[in-house]
Protein backbone atom coordinates (compact mmCIF):
# COMPACT_ATOMS: atom_id res chain seq x y z
CA UNK A 1 0.00 0.00 0.00
CA UNK A 2 2.65 1.97 0.93
CA UNK A 3 4.23 1.89 -2.64
CA UNK A 4 1.00 2.28 -4.23
CA UNK A 5 0.63 6.02 -2.68
CA UNK A 6 4.14 6.89 -3.13
CA UNK A 7 3.89 5.60 -6.85
CA UNK A 8 0.92 8.12 -7.35
CA UNK A 9 0.80 10.72 -5.66
CA UNK A 10 3.47 13.34 -7.12
CA UNK A 11 5.55 14.71 -4.16
CA UNK A 12 5.98 18.28 -6.13
CA UNK A 13 3.44 20.97 -6.23
CA UNK A 14 0.88 20.79 -9.03
CA UNK A 15 1.15 23.41 -11.31
CA UNK A 16 -0.38 26.85 -10.94
CA UNK A 17 -4.22 26.53 -12.48
CA UNK A 18 -5.40 30.23 -13.48
CA UNK A 19 -8.86 30.66 -14.52
CA UNK A 20 -7.48 30.03 -17.68
CA UNK A 21 -6.44 26.79 -17.38
CA UNK A 22 -9.14 26.06 -14.76
CA UNK A 23 -11.99 26.51 -17.78
CA UNK A 24 -10.31 24.17 -20.04
CA UNK A 25 -10.12 21.62 -17.99
CA UNK A 26 -14.01 22.61 -16.56
CA UNK A 27 -14.97 22.08 -20.58
CA UNK A 28 -12.83 18.54 -21.05
CA UNK A 29 -14.01 16.86 -17.65
CA UNK A 30 -17.57 17.43 -18.69
CA UNK A 31 -16.74 15.79 -22.04
CA UNK A 32 -14.93 12.92 -19.98
CA UNK A 33 -17.36 11.71 -18.09
CA UNK A 34 -20.19 11.75 -20.10
CA UNK A 35 -18.32 10.31 -22.26
CA UNK A 36 -16.98 7.52 -19.95
CA UNK A 37 -20.68 7.39 -18.78
CA UNK A 38 -21.79 6.68 -22.17
CA UNK A 39 -19.08 3.82 -23.00
CA UNK A 40 -20.24 1.67 -20.23
CA UNK A 41 -23.66 1.10 -23.01
CA UNK A 42 -20.70 -0.74 -25.02
CA UNK A 43 -22.34 -3.90 -25.74
CA UNK A 44 -25.63 -3.57 -23.44
CA UNK A 45 -27.45 -1.35 -25.99
CA UNK A 46 -31.26 -1.83 -26.27
CA UNK A 47 -30.75 -2.44 -29.76
CA UNK A 48 -27.57 -2.96 -32.17
CA UNK A 49 -27.89 0.50 -33.84
CA UNK A 50 -28.59 2.69 -31.02
CA UNK A 51 -25.76 0.77 -29.12
CA UNK A 52 -23.46 1.97 -31.99
CA UNK A 53 -25.24 5.72 -31.55
CA UNK A 54 -24.21 6.07 -27.89
CA UNK A 55 -21.26 4.38 -28.24
CA UNK A 56 -20.03 7.16 -31.31
CA UNK A 57 -21.14 9.68 -29.17
CA UNK A 58 -18.71 8.44 -26.43
CA UNK A 59 -16.56 8.52 -29.09
CA UNK A 60 -16.82 12.32 -29.89
CA UNK A 61 -17.18 13.54 -26.94
CA UNK A 62 -13.97 12.03 -25.43
CA UNK A 63 -12.12 13.49 -28.84
CA UNK A 64 -13.78 16.51 -27.31
CA UNK A 65 -12.02 15.86 -23.84
CA UNK A 66 -8.40 14.87 -25.76
CA UNK A 67 -8.30 18.50 -27.48
CA UNK A 68 -9.15 19.96 -24.05
CA UNK A 69 -6.54 18.91 -22.19
CA UNK A 70 -3.80 18.63 -24.94
CA UNK A 71 -4.71 22.30 -24.83
CA UNK A 72 -4.82 21.89 -21.03
CA UNK A 73 -1.60 20.70 -20.78
CA UNK A 74 0.62 23.29 -23.29
CA UNK A 75 -1.36 26.11 -20.63
CA UNK A 76 -0.33 24.03 -17.50
CA UNK A 77 3.45 23.07 -18.90
CA UNK A 78 6.04 21.23 -17.00
CA UNK A 79 5.42 17.37 -17.32
CA UNK A 80 1.36 17.76 -17.37
CA UNK A 81 -0.03 15.38 -20.82
CA UNK A 82 -3.42 14.45 -21.93
CA UNK A 83 -3.41 11.39 -20.10
CA UNK A 84 -1.64 12.85 -16.74
CA UNK A 85 -4.94 15.35 -16.63
CA UNK A 86 -7.24 12.17 -17.61
CA UNK A 87 -5.98 9.35 -15.11
CA UNK A 88 -3.88 10.88 -12.39
CA UNK A 89 -5.86 13.84 -10.91
CA UNK A 90 -8.08 13.23 -8.33
CA UNK A 91 -12.09 13.52 -7.32
CA UNK A 92 -11.74 17.04 -6.16
CA UNK A 93 -9.63 18.17 -8.81
CA UNK A 94 -12.36 17.75 -11.60
CA UNK A 95 -14.84 20.27 -12.26
CA UNK A 96 -17.46 18.38 -14.67
CA UNK A 97 -21.25 19.46 -14.16
CA UNK A 98 -22.53 16.73 -11.71
CA UNK A 99 -25.46 15.75 -14.33
CA UNK A 100 -22.51 14.39 -16.86
CA UNK A 101 -21.51 11.89 -13.57
CA UNK A 102 -25.40 10.44 -13.10
CA UNK A 103 -25.70 6.60 -13.78
CA UNK A 104 -27.18 5.69 -17.04
CA UNK A 105 -29.81 4.37 -15.13
CA UNK A 106 -31.59 2.79 -18.18
CA UNK A 107 -32.07 4.17 -21.34
CA UNK A 108 -34.70 6.95 -20.44
CA UNK A 109 -32.44 7.93 -18.26
CA UNK A 110 -29.07 8.30 -20.36
CA UNK A 111 -31.54 9.74 -22.82
CA UNK A 112 -32.23 12.90 -20.89
CA UNK A 113 -28.92 13.08 -19.58
CA UNK A 114 -27.92 13.56 -23.56
CA UNK A 115 -30.61 15.85 -24.15
CA UNK A 116 -30.15 17.73 -21.22
CA UNK A 117 -26.37 18.12 -21.57
CA UNK A 118 -26.19 18.19 -25.69
CA UNK A 119 -28.95 21.06 -25.29
CA UNK A 120 -26.42 23.23 -23.14
CA UNK A 121 -23.09 22.21 -24.93
CA UNK A 122 -24.56 23.32 -28.19
CA UNK A 123 -25.31 26.69 -26.79
CA UNK A 124 -22.29 27.13 -25.27
CA UNK A 125 -20.38 26.04 -28.24
CA UNK A 126 -22.19 28.45 -30.58
CA UNK A 127 -20.68 31.38 -28.61
CA UNK A 128 -17.15 29.46 -27.90
CA UNK A 129 -16.49 29.40 -31.19
CA UNK A 130 -15.81 33.19 -31.16
CA UNK A 131 -14.43 33.26 -28.21
CA UNK A 132 -11.10 35.48 -28.24
CA UNK A 133 -9.20 32.13 -26.86
CA UNK A 134 -8.25 30.65 -30.96
CA UNK A 135 -7.46 27.44 -29.41
CA UNK A 136 -10.54 27.28 -27.23
CA UNK A 137 -12.44 28.71 -30.60
CA UNK A 138 -11.31 25.87 -32.70
CA UNK A 139 -12.20 23.35 -30.58
CA UNK A 140 -15.78 24.59 -30.23
CA UNK A 141 -16.45 24.96 -33.88
CA UNK A 142 -15.07 21.70 -34.60
CA UNK A 143 -17.04 20.08 -32.26
CA UNK A 144 -20.33 22.07 -33.35
CA UNK A 145 -21.36 19.85 -35.90
CA UNK A 146 -21.32 16.79 -34.19
CA UNK A 147 -22.69 18.09 -31.18
CA UNK A 148 -25.73 19.17 -33.36
CA UNK A 149 -26.24 15.63 -34.13
CA UNK A 150 -26.18 14.37 -30.41
CA UNK A 151 -28.69 16.84 -29.87
CA UNK A 152 -31.33 16.15 -32.96
CA UNK A 153 -30.79 12.46 -31.90
CA UNK A 154 -31.33 12.93 -28.08
CA UNK A 155 -34.29 14.72 -28.51
CA UNK A 156 -35.96 12.49 -30.82
CA UNK A 157 -35.70 9.89 -28.45
CA UNK A 158 -37.12 12.03 -25.49
CA UNK A 159 -40.40 12.44 -27.90
CA UNK A 160 -40.15 8.83 -28.48
CA UNK A 161 -40.02 7.41 -25.45
CA UNK A 162 -42.16 10.58 -23.58
CA UNK A 163 -44.82 10.45 -26.80
CA UNK A 164 -44.75 6.38 -26.60
CA UNK A 165 -46.37 3.47 -24.37
CA UNK A 166 -47.27 3.75 -20.88
CA UNK A 167 -44.46 2.00 -19.88
CA UNK A 168 -41.74 4.58 -22.12
CA UNK A 169 -43.46 7.74 -20.64
CA UNK A 170 -43.61 6.43 -16.85
CA UNK A 171 -39.71 6.08 -17.39
CA UNK A 172 -39.10 9.05 -18.71
CA UNK A 173 -41.23 10.64 -15.67
CA UNK A 174 -38.90 8.49 -13.14
CA UNK A 175 -35.40 9.86 -15.61
CA UNK A 176 -37.05 13.20 -14.88
CA UNK A 177 -36.99 12.76 -11.08
CA UNK A 178 -33.58 11.46 -11.20
CA UNK A 179 -32.11 14.11 -12.85
CA UNK A 180 -33.55 17.16 -13.19
CA UNK A 181 -32.22 18.21 -9.85
CA UNK A 182 -29.04 18.31 -11.48
CA UNK A 183 -29.91 20.73 -14.71
CA UNK A 184 -29.20 24.01 -13.19
CA UNK A 185 -25.96 23.86 -12.66
CA UNK A 186 -24.81 23.93 -16.07
CA UNK A 187 -26.40 27.21 -16.45
CA UNK A 188 -24.88 28.65 -12.71
CA UNK A 189 -21.05 29.82 -13.72
CA UNK A 190 -18.14 29.50 -11.43
CA UNK A 191 -15.80 31.99 -10.68
CA UNK A 192 -13.63 31.14 -13.61
CA UNK A 193 -16.22 30.56 -16.65
CA UNK A 194 -17.05 34.02 -15.05
CA UNK A 195 -13.78 35.55 -15.32
CA UNK A 196 -12.51 34.11 -18.73
CA UNK A 197 -15.82 31.91 -19.95
CA UNK A 198 -19.09 32.28 -22.09
CA UNK A 199 -21.55 33.70 -19.51
CA UNK A 200 -23.81 30.04 -19.27
CA UNK A 201 -26.36 32.33 -17.17
CA UNK A 202 -27.09 33.67 -20.79
CA UNK A 203 -27.47 30.62 -22.30
CA UNK A 204 -29.98 29.31 -19.78
CA UNK A 205 -33.82 30.95 -21.52
CA UNK A 206 -32.77 29.46 -25.52
CA UNK A 207 -32.20 26.38 -23.07
CA UNK A 208 -35.51 26.64 -21.30
CA UNK A 209 -37.40 26.87 -24.36
CA UNK A 210 -35.77 24.08 -26.50
CA UNK A 211 -36.91 21.61 -23.46
CA UNK A 212 -40.05 23.11 -23.09
CA UNK A 213 -40.42 22.49 -27.16
CA UNK A 214 -39.42 18.74 -26.85
CA UNK A 215 -41.31 18.33 -23.77
CA UNK A 216 -44.19 19.87 -24.98
CA UNK A 217 -44.25 17.04 -27.93
CA UNK A 218 -43.53 14.63 -25.65
CA UNK A 219 -46.48 15.20 -23.53
CA UNK A 220 -43.98 15.68 -20.30
CA UNK A 221 -44.55 18.61 -17.87
CA UNK A 222 -41.16 20.65 -17.13
CA UNK A 223 -40.80 20.59 -13.61
CA UNK A 224 -41.50 23.92 -11.88
CA UNK A 225 -39.27 25.08 -8.49
CA UNK A 226 -37.13 22.34 -8.22
CA UNK A 227 -34.36 22.62 -6.05
CA UNK A 228 -30.58 22.60 -8.01
CA UNK A 229 -27.65 20.65 -6.91
CA UNK A 230 -24.38 22.57 -7.36
CA UNK A 231 -20.63 21.79 -6.60
CA UNK A 232 -19.42 20.12 -9.78
CA UNK A 233 -18.16 22.39 -10.95
CA UNK A 234 -15.40 23.51 -8.12
CA UNK A 235 -14.85 19.91 -7.47
CA UNK A 236 -17.67 18.61 -5.18
CA UNK A 237 -19.21 15.80 -6.90
CA UNK A 238 -22.35 13.19 -5.87
CA UNK A 239 -20.80 9.79 -4.89
CA UNK A 240 -20.48 8.21 -8.21
CA UNK A 241 -17.90 10.68 -9.64
CA UNK A 242 -15.05 8.44 -7.24
CA UNK A 243 -16.76 5.36 -8.74
CA UNK A 244 -16.28 6.18 -12.48
CA UNK A 245 -12.56 7.52 -11.63
CA UNK A 246 -11.83 4.07 -10.03
CA UNK A 247 -12.58 2.09 -12.89
CA UNK A 248 -11.62 4.74 -15.47
CA UNK A 249 -7.94 5.19 -13.35
CA UNK A 250 -7.44 1.87 -12.61
CA UNK A 251 -4.91 0.58 -14.73
CA UNK A 252 -2.33 3.97 -14.21
CA UNK A 253 -2.61 3.32 -10.72
CA UNK A 254 -1.61 0.46 -10.56
CA UNK A 255 0.57 0.02 -13.21
CA UNK A 256 2.12 3.88 -13.84
CA UNK A 257 3.16 4.66 -16.74
CA UNK A 258 1.84 1.84 -18.48
CA UNK A 259 1.51 1.94 -22.14
CA UNK A 260 -0.27 0.08 -25.26
CA UNK B 1 -2.14 26.83 -56.15
CA UNK B 2 -0.42 23.95 -58.65
CA UNK B 3 1.92 26.45 -60.43
CA UNK B 4 3.12 27.43 -57.48
CA UNK B 5 4.56 24.34 -56.24
CA UNK B 6 8.27 23.26 -56.33
CA UNK B 7 9.50 19.95 -57.04
CA UNK B 8 10.36 19.55 -53.41
CA UNK B 9 7.07 20.43 -52.77
CA UNK B 10 5.18 17.88 -55.63
CA UNK B 11 7.43 15.39 -54.61
CA UNK B 12 6.01 15.82 -51.14
CA UNK B 13 2.46 16.00 -52.05
CA UNK B 14 3.40 12.86 -54.31
CA UNK B 15 4.25 10.56 -51.38
CA UNK B 16 1.18 11.78 -49.46
CA UNK B 17 -1.11 10.51 -51.88
CA UNK B 18 0.19 7.14 -51.47
CA UNK B 19 -0.84 7.03 -47.73
CA UNK B 20 -4.84 6.06 -47.27
CA UNK B 21 -6.88 5.84 -44.48
CA UNK B 22 -6.65 2.73 -41.94
CA UNK B 23 -10.55 2.36 -41.78
CA UNK B 24 -11.47 3.18 -45.62
CA UNK B 25 -8.58 1.94 -47.08
CA UNK B 26 -9.93 3.06 -50.72
CA UNK B 27 -8.97 6.27 -50.04
CA UNK B 28 -5.49 8.55 -49.92
CA UNK B 29 -5.31 10.83 -46.75
CA UNK B 30 -4.96 13.55 -49.80
CA UNK B 31 -8.78 12.34 -51.19
CA UNK B 32 -10.60 13.06 -47.53
CA UNK B 33 -8.70 16.60 -48.02
CA UNK B 34 -7.34 16.38 -44.31
CA UNK B 35 -3.47 17.14 -45.81
CA UNK B 36 -3.92 21.23 -45.50
CA UNK B 37 -0.41 22.65 -46.15
CA UNK B 38 2.95 21.13 -46.66
CA UNK B 39 5.93 23.50 -45.06
CA UNK B 40 9.47 22.78 -45.72
CA UNK B 41 11.27 23.99 -42.82
CA UNK B 42 15.31 24.83 -42.46
CA UNK B 43 15.05 21.41 -40.21
CA UNK B 44 12.29 19.76 -40.55
CA UNK B 45 9.74 19.00 -43.03
CA UNK B 46 6.26 19.80 -41.36
CA UNK B 47 3.37 18.46 -42.54
CA UNK B 48 -0.21 20.16 -41.45
CA UNK B 49 -2.88 17.94 -41.12
CA UNK B 50 -6.72 18.75 -39.75
CA UNK B 51 -8.51 15.61 -38.27
CA UNK B 52 -12.10 14.26 -40.06
CA UNK B 53 -14.14 14.04 -36.51
CA UNK B 54 -13.02 15.32 -33.24
CA UNK B 55 -12.64 11.65 -31.73
CA UNK B 56 -11.51 9.56 -34.98
CA UNK B 57 -9.33 7.00 -33.48
CA UNK B 58 -7.65 6.99 -36.94
CA UNK B 59 -5.62 10.19 -36.51
CA UNK B 60 -3.09 8.59 -34.38
CA UNK B 61 -2.84 5.95 -37.09
CA UNK B 62 -2.78 8.45 -40.11
CA UNK B 63 0.00 10.94 -38.45
CA UNK B 64 2.27 7.71 -37.77
CA UNK B 65 2.07 6.11 -41.73
CA UNK B 66 2.32 9.92 -42.57
CA UNK B 67 5.48 9.80 -40.77
CA UNK B 68 6.72 6.41 -42.08
CA UNK B 69 6.28 7.58 -45.65
CA UNK B 70 8.43 10.00 -45.40
CA UNK B 71 10.97 8.04 -43.18
CA UNK B 72 11.02 5.27 -46.15
CA UNK B 73 11.40 8.22 -48.19
CA UNK B 74 14.31 9.75 -46.83
CA UNK B 75 13.14 12.41 -45.08
CA UNK B 76 14.90 12.84 -41.58
CA UNK B 77 12.99 15.26 -39.34
CA UNK B 78 9.69 15.14 -40.00
CA UNK B 79 7.24 17.31 -38.00
CA UNK B 80 3.50 16.01 -38.00
CA UNK B 81 0.84 19.19 -36.55
CA UNK B 82 -2.72 19.02 -36.19
CA UNK B 83 -4.86 21.48 -36.43
CA UNK B 84 -8.68 22.06 -36.07
CA UNK B 85 -9.48 25.39 -37.42
CA UNK B 86 -11.06 25.94 -40.30
CA UNK B 87 -13.18 22.68 -39.09
CA UNK B 88 -12.90 19.87 -41.72
CA UNK B 89 -15.95 19.25 -44.48
CA UNK B 90 -16.94 16.58 -46.55
CA UNK B 91 -16.89 19.44 -49.19
CA UNK B 92 -12.98 19.09 -49.02
CA UNK B 93 -13.17 15.66 -50.41
CA UNK B 94 -11.82 15.39 -53.81
CA UNK B 95 -14.16 14.15 -56.23
CA UNK B 96 -11.71 11.44 -57.50
CA UNK B 97 -12.30 10.16 -53.52
CA UNK B 98 -16.29 10.71 -53.93
CA UNK B 99 -15.59 7.82 -57.33
CA UNK B 100 -13.34 5.45 -55.37
CA UNK B 101 -15.78 5.67 -51.90
CA UNK B 102 -18.54 4.69 -54.11
CA UNK B 103 -16.70 2.11 -56.27
CA UNK B 104 -16.53 0.06 -52.50
CA UNK B 105 -19.79 0.02 -52.01
CA UNK B 106 -19.86 3.52 -49.12
CA UNK B 107 -22.05 6.10 -50.77
CA UNK B 108 -20.28 9.25 -50.61
CA UNK B 109 -21.19 12.00 -48.97
CA UNK B 110 -23.53 14.36 -50.42
CA UNK B 111 -23.06 17.88 -51.20
CA UNK B 112 -23.40 19.90 -47.37
CA UNK B 113 -26.97 20.92 -47.23
CA UNK B 114 -29.47 20.36 -43.74
CA UNK B 115 -28.38 17.49 -42.25
CA UNK B 116 -26.21 19.61 -39.17
CA UNK B 117 -29.01 21.25 -38.61
CA UNK B 118 -30.87 20.57 -34.88
CA UNK B 119 -34.14 19.93 -36.85
CA UNK B 120 -35.84 17.43 -35.60
CA UNK B 121 -37.28 13.95 -37.54
CA UNK B 122 -35.82 15.67 -40.56
CA UNK B 123 -36.55 13.57 -43.79
CA UNK B 124 -34.03 11.71 -44.74
CA UNK B 125 -31.25 12.89 -47.29
CA UNK B 126 -31.76 11.35 -50.48
CA UNK B 127 -28.74 8.97 -50.75
CA UNK B 128 -28.21 6.84 -53.86
CA UNK B 129 -27.50 3.19 -53.61
CA UNK B 130 -23.84 2.55 -54.45
CA UNK B 131 -24.40 -0.83 -55.77
CA UNK B 132 -27.67 -0.54 -58.20
CA UNK B 133 -27.83 3.23 -58.28
CA UNK B 134 -31.46 3.52 -57.15
CA UNK B 135 -32.07 6.58 -55.41
CA UNK B 136 -34.96 4.52 -53.09
CA UNK B 137 -33.14 4.29 -49.97
CA UNK B 138 -33.86 4.74 -46.28
CA UNK B 139 -31.61 5.51 -43.55
CA UNK B 140 -31.48 2.86 -40.65
CA UNK B 141 -29.64 4.61 -38.34
CA UNK B 142 -27.86 8.20 -38.67
CA UNK B 143 -24.45 6.54 -36.69
CA UNK B 144 -22.49 3.41 -38.36
CA UNK B 145 -19.37 1.51 -38.25
CA UNK B 146 -16.95 4.74 -37.83
CA UNK B 147 -17.88 8.50 -36.23
CA UNK B 148 -17.89 9.67 -40.25
CA UNK B 149 -20.38 6.81 -41.36
CA UNK B 150 -24.33 6.47 -41.40
CA UNK B 151 -26.56 2.91 -41.56
CA UNK B 152 -29.13 3.08 -44.88
CA UNK B 153 -30.81 0.02 -46.59
CA UNK B 154 -31.84 0.18 -50.52
CA UNK B 155 -35.67 -0.55 -50.94
CA UNK B 156 -34.58 -1.70 -54.48
CA UNK B 157 -31.82 -4.17 -54.05
CA UNK B 158 -32.41 -4.52 -50.42
CA UNK B 159 -28.68 -4.25 -49.77
CA UNK B 160 -27.87 -2.14 -46.56
CA UNK B 161 -24.81 0.39 -46.75
CA UNK B 162 -22.70 2.53 -45.61
CA UNK B 163 -22.99 6.10 -46.17
CA UNK B 164 -20.60 8.60 -45.88
CA UNK B 165 -22.43 11.61 -43.87
CA UNK B 166 -22.44 15.52 -45.03
CA UNK B 167 -20.25 16.84 -42.37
Amino acid sequence: MQNFFNSTTSSKVPPQEGFREAYTLHLGDNALILGQRNAEWCGHGPVLEQDIAITNISLDLIGQARNFYQYAAQLLGDDTTEDSLAYLRKEREFKNCLVTEQPNGDWAQTILRQFLFSNYQYLLYQQLQNHKDEQLAAIAAKALKEVAYHLRWSSEWVIRLGDGTEESHKRMLKAIDELWRYSGELFIPAEYEKEVGIDVSLLKNDADNKISAVFEEASLAVPQNVFMQTGGKEGKHTEHLGYILTELQYIQRTYPGAEW
Amino acid sequence: MVTTLTIEEKKLWHILEQVTDPEVPVLTITDLGIVREIKINDDNTEIIITPTYTGCPAMDMISMNIRLALIEAGYKNVLITTVLSPAWTTDWMSEEGKRKLKEYGIAPPNPKQQVCSDKLFAADEAVQCPHCNSWHTHRISEFGSTACKALYQCDDCKEPFDYFKCH
